[in-house]
């Protein structure tokens, strides 16, 4: 039998290393319901984590570090968004060239704060952490933002299930047309979708650099973007599956070095390949069924929309 | 105040050509006021990013060799893309193809003479195609988007190297440093300007850029293809097999991006290590769509792309801007060439008065 | 609010040229090729610092500049072709995946002078350097067994090169040295810097039990993790205090000042030659941090005298007897590993829980 100490161990790194991916994919999850795809959250991530790491320096509140990081996430995504829906530029070209200028102008807004330590989100409980039993600190080690990252797919679930404006949303990006002659303002509401994918990949950028790792390094995002897109496609578009599989991600990726150092003789760079294969894996699972997948996928995802066309 | 696009009539020849100058002049403008924040003279960073490069035989000759693997790739998903499969994982089709061809060169070691070159290109044409043949089984079989599944093979095929290069084909006079041994002269691509690395490589690249235009435009393939993208219930319709599509494109872009894998380890690289490609599979996503996913426009689009990288080392080392400062002027260039084809379709307009709501 | 790099960098370009005289000789020009951004802290970091000491110890004398975050790949050719064409008389290249590139562009500039970090191929115009870790890595063992309480020692690495199994077997024995039972778990990230991915490994290894880290990578990942969970660590290439004030108790740094600055003043003087330097504790190019107050004064007494011992050759971290992980004799009593052999190093002492 297994300690319980670490299995909870397990259970927390897993939901810890599974938070950004959760913050960055439901933004993009909303984004891509809309009808919209944006490959930029990478960069959008690089320029949430940077600044959010900035206004946490200059104003010593994580909060508003988060919220600046959110407002920069959106504002790298109302680039895109002018580009693709008001120039009607093609989304998947402009959504990389994003992350190219979100790696770039990451990098250049943080180069004078990359020598500050700051205290984590996470050690905000610490002084009674010493007395704790090791179970009980783990558990204390939770910061907000996993909690966020927990409840967050079931507020969007009930939003694009139950609310009108989810409603409304999905339906643009089933078919933009229908939904411009039923007279909903197409447009506006991509902006707004385009919107709350930057400001969540936002704020998955300033778990990584307030919580996750305190600090700020270029590039410390480190691809965590684009497996957020994957797992939304791995979703079928579906908030709770999105969790469900960030969390298989995260757990893989700390089973694979929990598997290491128990001593076991696989070459190690076999086994971080685990994290992909099994998310191919569960994704061949799901799709097999073609119906149910074909029904998620937003019939204008990546399609550009202009009212005379 | 509002912006407004009105449909042009008809595509404007003019502004297909005007466009990419008007993105590249906005572009100029932009990396000039960022220079000068960084406080250089724009002027003289602008030359050093868009001319200095072009300088040189040795600067052309590098242009051509950065080119070709952007160049390879890029005409492979762009036809995909036009069938509608979006293959995103030229990166690991590249790396696959290097590792089979590379594979080649150190199975023969000295032996195989004249032999061990086209088998190398053919071996990192069909690894290319091979690691690609994965995600179509999984689309065509189990309906698994290739979009995810060309994605996460990426990161496995990069892993494979790195265990291969570490482990079994690791060098065994390299003092356990991950790589392997370097290929023997008859196992490298022959060169083109002596003393430069521009190799052959450029050539098939060259090659592709035709070929696949009539691929695309005259043959019956590109026929089918080009209905698969724009009207998959037409293509249903007519009888198309939509299997048949997918796997052709996913076949065709994987061999491609594998003969730009062996051609770089075959040719500048001369060996397999950790990191053959500073993201030329991903890179070329971007490439494809500058050229609007025409061959001809990919050829021009993959030029442009490598002369920024060229422009881009040269602002480190002669301005020393950081190469973040590239970035963000890579990506301004890009937004702008992007937006100006807007110009191509419609005819900007700016009104004063909001348009016609629709609540 | 530190220094930025821009105005350093502006600063080390423009001051020389203002001091000057007027009767002195163009400055020798020296270029250096770095594998990543420079950031605050890790490999790149250590030889910008080296840089910056060989600009203020050489003034005017020379000029010097560098690029980074120059791919491995094809790219680093050009880079450092471009930079032998345009006047460098010296020039480092900073990682070992620059060998074969540093040596073909020797070949094409026979006049221009080449160093190449870690690298085990030599030319008449290319020398090569390197700095011996594992004497650092040896005493940051010594201090593990005697900190930890479980006997435990976490080790977060990158890839199983001989530069990483050389770090892991030193600690160890350093370790125990002073305490017998002393194992070391390691896990390979597969990635030289990622910040979250070495976090979540430090997490496993002390959720394992593990209650002392190191690792072999190039954040300041590892530190932060030891400080939220009360965790002794021992950083990598850089001072990582600031990022572990009350757990990271030192870090093995290197130092290259003194290279630079020596090599240099060679390439100026007409003087420099091809060579191998593989320097150590003694030549002052590997240095234990400043000790954290956490650790007692006997254990720090024990160090300053195992310091000395390294540096003046009467300690050697791989003397005998050595078993390895397959229960072979590695290194007979009495013998210490050779250089050789330390270079090439791909086995794992008894008691390192982990594959290569």
């Amino acid at each position: 039998m297994p300690d319980p100490g670490i299995i909870l161990a397990i259970l927390v790194a897993t939901l810890r290393a599974a938070t950004p991916l959760v913050l960055a994919g439901l933004g993009e999850l909303v984004t891509e319901r809309s009808g919209v795809l944006n490959l930029g959250i990478e960069g959008m991530m690089l320029v949430g984590a940077a600044v959010g790491f900035m206004a946490t320096v200059v104003t010593g509140n994580p909060a508003l570090g988060m919220i600046a990081a959110m407002l920069a996430g959106a504002a790298m995504a109302l680039v895109f968004g002018f580009l693709t829906l008001s120039l009607l530029a093609n989304q998947v070209a402009t959504g990389l060239a994003l992350t190219i200028f979100g790696i770039g102008l990451s990098a250049l807004l943080g180069v004078d704060y990359q020598s500050h330590p700051i205290t984590g989100l996470a050690t905000v409980i610490s002084p009674h952490l010493s007395e704790a039993s090791p179970a009980v600190q783990q558990l204390l080690l939770i910061d907000p933002l996993v909690m966020v990252a927990v409840v967050a797919p079931f507020l969007v679930h009930w939003y694009l299930t139950r609310a009108r404006g989810g409603l409304v949303l999905r339906a643009v990006g089933e078919s933009h047309d229908v939904a411009f002659a039923l007279g909903y303002p197409v447009i506006r509401i991509r902006y707004f979708a385009v919107m709350f994918g930057g400001a969540m990949s936002g704020l998955a950028g300033s778990y990584l650099s307030l919580a996750y790792t305190p600090m700020w390094t270029e590039n410390m995002v480190a691809g965590r973007g684009w497996i957020a897109l994957a797992l939304v496609v791995f979703s079928t578009w579906k908030p709770i599956m999105l969790a469900l599989g960030a969390l298989l991600f995260g757990f893989v990726t700390i089973a694979q070095f929990q598997v290491e150092a128990l001593g076991i003789d696989i070459p190690p760079q076999l086994l971080a390949t685990l994290p992909y294969l099994a998310t191919i894996a569960v994704l061949v699972l799901i799709s097999r069924d073609t119906t149910r997948t074909k029904l998620n996928a937003p019939a204008a995802l990546g399609r550009s929309f202009h009212p005379s066309t | 105040m509002q912006l407004k696009l009105e449909a042009r009539p008809a595509r404007l020849a003019a502004m297909v050509w005007l466009s990419p100058v008007v993105a590249v002049v906005l572009s100029a403008v932009a990396a000039g006021l960022l220079f000068a924040l960084l406080g250089r003279d724009p002027l003289v960073a602008l030359y050093t990013l868009f001319i200095a490069p072009l300088g040189t035989v040795m600067g052309l000759t590098e242009l051509g060799l950065k080119a070709t693997p952007l160049l390879l790739c890029a005409v492979g998903i762009a036809i995909g893309c036009r069938a509608n499969v979006w293959n995103i994982g030229a990166e690991g089709q590249f790396t696959i193809g290097a590792i089979c061809g590379g594979g080649v060169a150190l199975a023969f070691g000295e032996s195989g003479g004249a032999l061990v070159l086209p088998l190398m290109l053919l071996a990192g044409i069909a690894g290319g195609a091979l690691w690609a043949a994965i995600p179509a089984f999984l689309r065509t079989k189990y309906n698994a988007h290739e979009i995810l599944t060309t994605l996460m093979l990426s990161y496995v095929a990069v892993q494979i190297l790195g265990w291969l290069v570490h482990g079994p084909w690791q060098d065994p006079e390299g003092f356990n440093f991950p790589q392997t041994r370097q290929f023997l002269p008859h196992a490298t691509l022959p060169l083109l300007v002596e003393g430069a690395r521009l190799n052959i490589g450029a050539l098939f690249a060259l090659a592709v850029v035709p070929l696949a235009a009539v691929l695309l435009g005259r043959t019956m393939t590109g026929y089918r293809i080009r209905v698969a993208g724009l009207a998959p219930g037409a293509a249903r319709y007519a009888g198309f097999s939509a299997a048949g599509t997918v796997w052709f494109s996913l076949l065709l872009s994987g061999g491609l991006a594998g003969l730009a894998g062996i051609c770089e380890v075959a040719g500048p690289v001369g060996q397999l290590q950790p990191i053959i490609s500073p993201g030329y599979g991903y890179a070329a996503i971007i490439v494809a769509f500058l050229g609007r996913l025409n061959p001809v426009g990919i050829l021009f689009a993959s030029l442009l792309m490598a002369l920024i990288y060229l422009g881009g080392e040269g602002l480190q080392m002669d301005l020393q801007l950081p190469p973040a400062a590239t970035g963000v002027i890579q990506g301004l260039l890009l937004f702008f060439l992007l937006a100006a084809d807007v110009l191509i379709l419609y005819r900007p307009r700016l009104v004063l008065k909001p348009g016609v709501k629709h609540a | 609010m530190t220094i930025s790099r821009r105005t350093l960098l502006g600063s080390s370009l423009i001051a020389p040229a203002l001091l000057r005289p007027a009767f002195a000789a163009d400055p020798t020009k020296v270029a250096f090729v770095y594998v990543a951004p420079i950031g605050d802290a890790g490999w790149t970091f250590q030889h910008e610092l080296g840089r910056r000491a060989m600009d203020a110890a050489l003034g005017t004398a020379v000029k010097s500049s560098f690029v980074e975050n120059v791919e491995e790949g094809a790219d680093s050719e050009r880079v450092i072709r471009q930079l032998a064409t345009s006047g460098n008389q010296m020039i480092f290249t900073t990682s070992f995946g620059y060998m074969n590139p540093t040596l073909k562009v020797a070949q094409a500039f026979p006049k221009v002078h080449f160093a190449h970090a870690t690298g085990y191929k030599r030319a008449a115009n290319v020398s090569t350097y390197s700095a011996r870790f594992y004497e650092g890595r040896y005493l940051a063992g010594v201090i593990a067994g005697r900190m930890s309480k479980s006997g435990v020692i976490g080790y977060v690495a990158a890839f199983p090169i001989p530069e990483v199994v050389q770090g892991i077997n030193a600690t160890l024995l350093g370790a125990q040295s002073v305490n017998p039972k002393a194992t070391v778990k390691v896990v390979w990230t597969s990635s030289w810097f990622d910040p979250g991915k070495e976090r979540a490994a430090a997490d496993t290894l002390i959720a394992q039990g593990a209650d002392f880290i190191t690792h072999h990578t190039d954040s300041t990942a590892v530190a932060q993790a030891g400080e939220e969970k009360g965790v002794y660590t021992v950083g990598y290439n850089s001072d990582m205090s600031k990022y572990g004030p009350k757990t990271c108790l030192t870090a093995v740094t290197m130092v290259w000042d003194q290279y630079y600055i020596n090599t240099v003043k060679a390439a100026i003087a007409g003087t420099w030659k091809s060579d191998d330097v593989w320097g150590g504790i003694g030549q002052g190019m590997v240095k234990l941090a400043k000790l954290n107050p956490a650790v007692p004064g006997n254990v720090a007494a024990e160090i300053a005298t195992k310091t000395a011992d390294i540096a003046a050759g009467k300690l050697h971290p791989f003397a005998g007897p050595i078993t390895g992980q397959d229960g072979k004799i590695k290194v007979a009593a009495g013998a210490s590993l050779a250089d050789k052999d330390i270079a090439a190093m791909n086995w794992f002492v008894a008691g390192v829980q982990g594959k290569i």
